[in-house]
């Protein structure tokens, strides 16, 4: 792997596999009475938080004490980015105090690709903007794996706010890199043009997306990034892309149903989906601290290609 | 190359050792076995069959990777050195109490068992812990001692000592490479 994860689109298939199996060790500790070991001991890991975040900024956190690094959170709102300090400028002032590694979520695309040509720091992305989120699609293919065993093959249906959001871009690459067989589906607002020549299956057709799927992947509907109107009403779009019981039944027997949070319930997803018995949601949020303690501990030196005995 | 462990040595040096632990322990219900990644855990799984063809009792059998737990992963923060490969620690039964046979092919500079001492200690609190050795080589670090050793070999720094053993390398021999 690289100094830094700012993407998918950085990662070979080895990488994403080195990444899995690291966390499928890392979930382990989670079981243990002391959730903790000294890995990262004397470690410094800035957590920089542009944008508001309950899941991810928790599990990092969580991921990085469980390793024993010492954590940092900036609120960015109780910062001086509000005295008007622009991002390059916070962070090599953070830099200035040696942290070894900087957590970033910046609602702007290649916020963390600024950062890591400027900082010296390992630079995780955690969500920029409208580009990826690659610890999501990890721990989403991680969930994947867990039940499907192998993703290579598997019809993955998404279906929803396609165009703002990072976790279908990640999701993408990584799932085509694998080999997976990805439909996405959303209303053609929301299809971002151009998004075939990633090499998915495009439809408008929720139903044909979800046709013996193994997973349907459903994306939040993305208010706070829509400006002006892409669909009539919250109420007309759950009638049309909306995850019911019924659209369900066209899927395989054994569908997982996954969402990255937070959920919007009768918008994209209805309730009883959501809680029903297909759905793995709080399984994703489970495995994001494993996942993350991969990447955490995976950054924190190379790889090399074999372990030392 | 000199070959100082076959086949034939090795069993008969596992059987003895199965032998002294028993011998050295009287509550065996007690006891449980813990190998540590890679080597450790087919000899624990070895020593775990002794004793129960010998006393009937089945002697729980569990699998550490102290990788997390090394002394040389978080050091110099400067260095970009490559990470080792983390594998599960699988101990599927309470420590809390029990004689824990720690169970490992080499010992040397006795930093690996340092790290498994920690991590065995994240487990919960262990009456005492016995350290198992196929072999001892000897040119220790820290103060550390095994309590059951299969054989000892003297050995020099630039030397290797290689464990082969059938479940994982097809083949049962310790080997001394220059």
């Amino acid at each position: 792997m690289k100094k830094d994860l700012l993407g998918i689109a950085d990662l070979t298939p080895d990488d994403i596999y080195r990444v899995l199996e690291t966390a499928d060790a890392m979930r382990e500790i989670g079981q243990r009475p002391i959730k903790k070991v000294p890995t990262l001991r004397g470690k410094t890991v800035v957590n920089l938080f542009y944008e508001p975040s309950t899941r991810t900024r928790t599990s990092f956190e969580i991921a990085e004490k469980r390793l024993s690094a010492d954590t940092l959170n900036v609120a960015v709102a109780a910062s001086s980015v509000l005295k008007g300090e622009t991002l390059a400028d916070t962070a090599m002032n953070i830099e200035a105090m040696s942290p070894d590694m900087i957590v970033l979520r910046h609602a702007s695309s290649g916020a963390c690709h600024l950062l890591s040509r400027i900082c010296r720091s390992r630079i995780i992305n955690a969500g920029d903007g409208m580009h990826e989120h690659p610890t999501q699609a990890l721990l989403d293919a991680f969930t994947i794996k867990e039940h499907k065993q192998t993703i290579e093959g598997r019809k993955i249906a998404i279906v929803g706010d396609l165009l703002h959001s990072r976790v279908l871009r990640s999701n993408v690459l990584l799932l085509t890199k694998l080999g997976a067989d990805v439909w996405v589906s959303g209303p053609p607002t929301l299809v971002p043009p151009g998004i075939e020549r990633l090499g998915v299956h495009v439809t408008t057709s929720v139903d044909e997306a979800v046709q013996d799927a193994d997973v349907i992947m459903m994306l939040r509907i993305q208010q706070e990034r829509m400006q002006g109107a892409f669909f009539p009403s919250l109420r007309e779009y759950f009638n049309v892309f909306g995850m019911t019981k019924e659209r369900v039944r066209l899927a395989k027997p054994d569908v997982i149903i996954m969402h990255p949070g937070p959920m919007n319930r009768g918008v994209e997803i209805a309730s009883d989906v959501a809680d029903g018995p297909y759905s793995v949601i709080l399984e994703q949020v489970a495995n994001g601290v494993a996942v993350r303690m991969a990447v955490l501990y995976l950054l924190a030196g190379g790889v090399e290609d074999e372990a030392a005995a | 190359m000199s070959v100082v462990l076959d086949a034939d040595r090795m069993a008969r040096s596992l059987a003895r050792i199965a032998h002294e632990i028993l011998e050295r322990n009287r509550g065996i219900e007690e006891l449980a076995l813990v190998g540590i990644r890679t080597r450790g855990v087919p000899l624990a799984r070895r020593i775990a069959k002794s004793i129960q063809d010998i006393s009937g009792h089945e002697i729980p059998c569990g699998v550490l990777d102290i990788t997390l737990y090394r002394d040389d992963l978080s050091g110099n923060t400067s260095t970009v050195g490559p990470q080792p490969v983390i594998h599960k620690t699988e101990i599927n039964f309470s420590i809390d109490g029990k004689v824990i046979l720690l169970v490992d092919d080499v010992l040397y500079t006795g930093r690996t068992i340092r790290a498994a001492l920690d991590a065995l200690i994240d487990f919960g609190r262990p009456r005492a812990i016995q350290l198992v050795v196929l072999v001892d080589r000897g040119r220790r670090e820290l103060p550390i001692k095994a309590d059951y050793v299969g054989k000892n070999v003297p050995t020099a720094a630039s030397e290797t000592v290689q464990v082969h053993l059938t479940e994982i390398d097809g083949r049962d021999e310790v080997e001394i490479l220059p």
